[in-house]
């Protein structure tokens, strides 16, 4: 690679680099100005902005058309720049839910926008990934600081557990992800992903075959995904709240996107391999998301089976492996984002003059005591669950239009009796918000958060017209891997 | 004298790997100890990406193994920062006293 060339190819990394020499600035400045206390507020505003440049320089100063960097390794198509439009916004929305949260748990400290901007850059990284290398180097990125972000907590017992159990595991995780790289790596020669998938065409071997067993458990660990989903309800339960609203979103998107870059990209033409291995773990995803949320009291354990379900149906999509499965994948994963932030949002807001609640008892009637949260609640769980006709709903819909074109209609079929019983707890919490009587008093919710989540309900029906325009864009980044 | 060749490599490093998984789940005493089987993958890992290399004549590999150390100490230090905030609250890291939350 000549001098030329390299610099040639830097306009594709700009939201990388605007993210990791602003989050590198941003820690700058938090150590240096001797406010602490605004030095949080100060960082985690610019922080918002940040994620915002990034995703701008996605937009506009990427040149048109994306192309490869670093012979290949590593790769800006439509399908990276939606996902990191997704991402960015995600993360951007999580940060600002979480401004009044820390301040009044005593948590505001500047390290946290700046490990949210690390976790994005990583992000960033994986759904750009195109060798083995970056992939493992970008999940790296993200999950350390996620670790960390998870024992945010110092003081608190849960927090540190959390962040310990994430910690194992997650490492566990990415030991059987690498393990798998490197017979990938031995068996097909090279570390590229254009290279892996002309080496497959040439016919996998059995050496392979354990090698893509392995990477697909090291990311079914990533998006939770049953059955390695043993980590998600306690950390989603013992991280504080914010933190918990940024892992159901932003990062699940991230995992996703790699995990169809893998599976649909290199290896395509393994498709009727890894194909049962999805569905299975598809199908174990959506039921332990269903069953198990049903006889949970806390709300943040409810949305992590809430979210292990919806990655079930995420799998659904990328087992169809076509041009459909993956845009009807992007579209979902982008309602889903949609419906978990506005949900984050109203439980962000349910605080008492003691504290913080997390019952899902505290939100008896919700819907008397404050209505524009109980709708705003009511609206993002029937999207979230996919219950007609909001547009959570649509992406379900989509999901298991991608199942059947692809032929697989018993996949379809267990999908939507599965979702019934799902069904069942997201109007669990409906009927508390509306016909229990209240039981605690939450005081007022910070601007900020009620505006997110009164947006997110909104945009559950509002979104309906125009969910056209999303699936073009969609289809678009889709039609990157086809 | 048996020539050692890749397999041998590879079954050395498989055997690492299922020592570190095993030692994930099956111990109940300590949690440096996790640390450590944690290790202990990632190095099987390196040996498979070494040894691999050599065989197909590709520095690629090598490259690879390079970037899992850096990671791999990187990781360790996230790993014990968390563990000590962890000893500060419960005062000990045995694995069974990691159960506040269950269900």
């Amino acid at each position: 690679m000549t001098g030329e060339q390299f610099f040639s190819e830097i306009p594709l990394l700009a939201p990388e680099l605007v993210l990791a020499v602003g989050a590198m600035a941003l820690l700058m400045l938090g150590v240096f100005m001797k406010d602490e206390a605004k030095a949080a507020s100060r960082v985690s505003f610019l922080t918002v902005l940040l994620l915002v440049a990034a995703g701008g320089a996605a937009l506009f100063l990427v040149p048109a058309g994306g192309g490869t960097a670093f012979n290949g390794a590593f790769v800006f198509d439509p399908l990276a720049l939606f996902s990191k439009l997704l991402i960015t916004g995600a993360a951007a929305l999580a940060l600002e839910l979480a401004g009044p949260y820390l301040k009044a748990e005593k948590l505001a400290r500047f390290e946290y926008p700046v490990l949210i901007a690390l976790a994005v850059t990583g992000m960033a990284m994986m759904v750009s990934a195109n060798d083995l290398i970056a992939l493992y180097m970008g999940v790296e990125l993200q999950s350390l600081a996620l670790y960390v972000l998870a024992a945010f907590n110092r003081e608190s017992q849960r927090a540190s557990e959390a962040g310990l159990k994430y910690f194992i595991l997650g490492a566990l995780s990415s030991g059987l992800l690498l393990y798998g790289a490197s017979l990938v790596y031995g068996f097909t020669g090279a570390t590229g992903f254009t290279e892996i998938g002309m080496a497959v065409a040439e016919g996998p071997s059995t050496g392979l075959l354990v090698g893509l067993v392995f990477v697909i458990c090291g990311l079914a660990f990533k998006v939770s995904a049953a059955p390695f989903h043993m980590w998600t309800p306690d950390v989603y339960e013992g991280a504080p709240t914010p933190v918990t609203a940024f892992f159901a979103t932003a990062p699940k998107v991230a995992a996703m996107v790699l995990f169809a870059r893998v599976l649909m990209g290199p290896f395509g033409e393994m498709v009727d391999d890894w194909r049962q291995v999805v569905m299975v773990i598809a199908v174990l995803s959506m039921a332990v998301g269903a069953f198990g949320a049903l006889t949970q009291t806390n709300i943040k354990r409810l949305m992590a089976y809430s979210s292990i379900g919806n990655m079930g149906w995420a799998l659904v999509a990328v087992s169809a492996d076509s041009l459909t499965g993956l845009w009807a994948l992007l579209a979902f994963m982008t309602l889903y984002v949609i419906g978990v932030i506005g949900a984050f949002a109203v439980i962000l807001a349910m605080r008492t003059s003691e504290g913080m609640v997390e019952q899902i008892e505290d939100l008896s009637g919700l819907a008397q005591s404050r209505p524009g949260l109980g709708w705003a609640m009511t609206a993002v769980m029937f999207s979230i669950g996919g219950l007609p006709f909001l547009v959570g709903f649509l992406g379900k819909l989509f999901v298991l239009y991608a199942a059947l074109e692809a032929g697989l209609w018993v996949l379809a079929v267990i999908a939507v009796l599965i979702s019934v019983v799902a069904a069942a707890y997201y109007l669990k919490v409906i009927s508390v918000i509306w016909f229990k009587e209240p039981k605690v008093s939450f005081t007022a919710a910070p601007v900020g958060v009620s505006l997110i989540a009164k947006a997110a309900g909104a945009s559950t029906v509002l979104l309906l017209p125009v969910a056209a325009v999303l699936f073009i864009h969609a289809r678009t980044a889709g039609a990157a891997l086809f | 004298m048996i020539d050692i060749g890749l397999g041998h490599y590879l079954g050395v490093a498989a055997i690492l790997f299922t020592i570190g998984v095993f030692g994930i789940f099956v111990n109940r005493k300590n949690v440096i100890i996790l640390l450590m089987s944690v290790e202990l993958i990632l190095l099987a890992v390196n040996i498979n990406l070494v040894a691999f290399s050599s065989h197909l004549g590709d520095l690629a590999g090598q490259v690879f193994a390079m970037f899992v150390l850096t990671v791999a100490a990187a990781e360790a230090a996230v790993g014990l920062a968390i563990l000590v905030v962890f000893f500060r609250n419960r005062g000990d890291i045995a694995v069974e006293g990691v159960n506040l939350m269950k269900g």
